[in-house]
């Protein structure tokens, strides 16, 4: 077999899940384009696995670690997202600026925590 | 090109057209179930690259565990469920360039350096099996094994704390009596018109909105 295939769908993969970080606005959306981007890696790690094919299996077995990683990383990543929605009923990562420097724009600034009266905290 | 050539060649096809469809479609829910086709794909190609234990390993946790667990995240952010139109961001053409050069370059890369390389692969049949595998995990990588499953407890209990409401940190004020639940602000203004936010009707004898509300907080 030869390697450039599968490396090229690898690096292929990536890109769209880089795409996909970069340019989705749900919070979940991004999620799933960093599992693409976690997948092409694992790729990665299988064919070169194959192709050294040494005693360790480091290839293989780093593959499952990263499986792990990205199975603990989805839960917690789902909590998050589940208590900004929570405390400020968007998950638009564009209208989440509370951090952001500059001038605020107060019109898209949803996610500011605003109590009974209206009044900024 | 030989036949594994071929297959594999295909498989990417329709794991690349799968992620393209993820961060291209309209619809969120069509998005998880085109996560499933990409990681699908993926699994038939790790057969045939042999390496079978992480095949099904790929098909339990990312098609059975991952997707699901995002399927039950659009859920319970309520996003809407048909065809949405402001899924993508302002920065979308940063975003193409940016990831159209990322391939451009790994392509280029990778093309160049493995232009020429082959590995005949009836000779690694069964370099992926899981008595060799197990193996492995168990007496050479015994250690790391152990302390991702304590990253994992750690990211057990995480999600629990994060997603508990009646969890709270030592706050500075003693908490003397229990205090009313502080029911999230809806936005309000133009914005909120434009999220489709309705507003709340507050009067007290109308129980479909106390219904409602209860049904508010659950959430």
């Amino acid at each position: 077999m030869h390697l450039v295939y599968p490396v090229v769908i690898a690096a292929l993969l990536f890109a769209v899940g880089m795409y996909g970080v970069l340019a989705r606005r749900n919070a979940i959306l991004v999620l799933m384009s960093v599992e693409l981007m976690l997948n092409a890696v694992n790729l990665n790690l299988v064919v070169f696995d194959m192709r050294w094919a040494d005693r360790l299996h480091g290839g293989q077995v780093l593959t499952l670690f990263v499986i792990v990683l990205a199975a603990a990383e989805v839960g917690i990543g789902l909590a998050l997202v589940l208590l900004i929605y929570r405390n400020r009923r968007t998950v638009d990562v564009d209208r989440l600026r509370a951090l952001a420097e500059g001038d605020p724009d107060p019109d898209l600034d949803v996610g500011a925590m605003t109590d009974d009266e209206g009044t900024r905290r | 090109m030989t036949a594994a050539d071929v297959v594999i060649v295909l498989l990417g096809v329709v794991a690349v057209g799968g992620g393209v469809l993820v961060v291209g479609t309209r619809q969120l829910v069509h998005a998880a179930l085109w996560l499933v086709v990409s990681f699908g794909a993926l699994a038939a190609s790790y057969v045939v690259l042999a390496a079978e234990f992480i095949a099904w390993v790929q098909v339990l946790i990312y098609v059975g565990a991952v997707v699901v667990l995002l399927l039950f995240g659009i859920m319970l952010t309520r996003a809407p469920i048909g065809r949405s139109e402001d899924l993508d961001s302002g920065n979308r053409i940063v975003a193409l360039v940016v990831a159209a050069a990322t391939a451009g370059v790994l392509v280029t890369t990778l093309v160049r350096g493995f232009r020429s390389a082959y590995v005949p692969i009836k000779d690694r049949v069964g370099s992926g099996s899981t008595h060799t595998l197990g193996a492995s995990l168990f007496q050479t990588w015994v250690l790391p094994f152990e302390a991702l499953s304590v990253l994992l407890l750690a990211a057990l209990i995480g999600a629990i704390v994060l997603s508990r409401t009646d969890i709270r940190g030592a706050g500075p004020e003693p908490e003397e009596k229990p205090e009313p639940r502080r029911r999230p602000t809806p936005p309000r203004g133009p914005v909120a018109r434009r999220l489709g936010v309705a507003k709340r009707r507050t009067d007290p004898d109308d129980e479909d909105t106390i219904v409602l509300s209860r049904v508010d907080e659950e959430i």
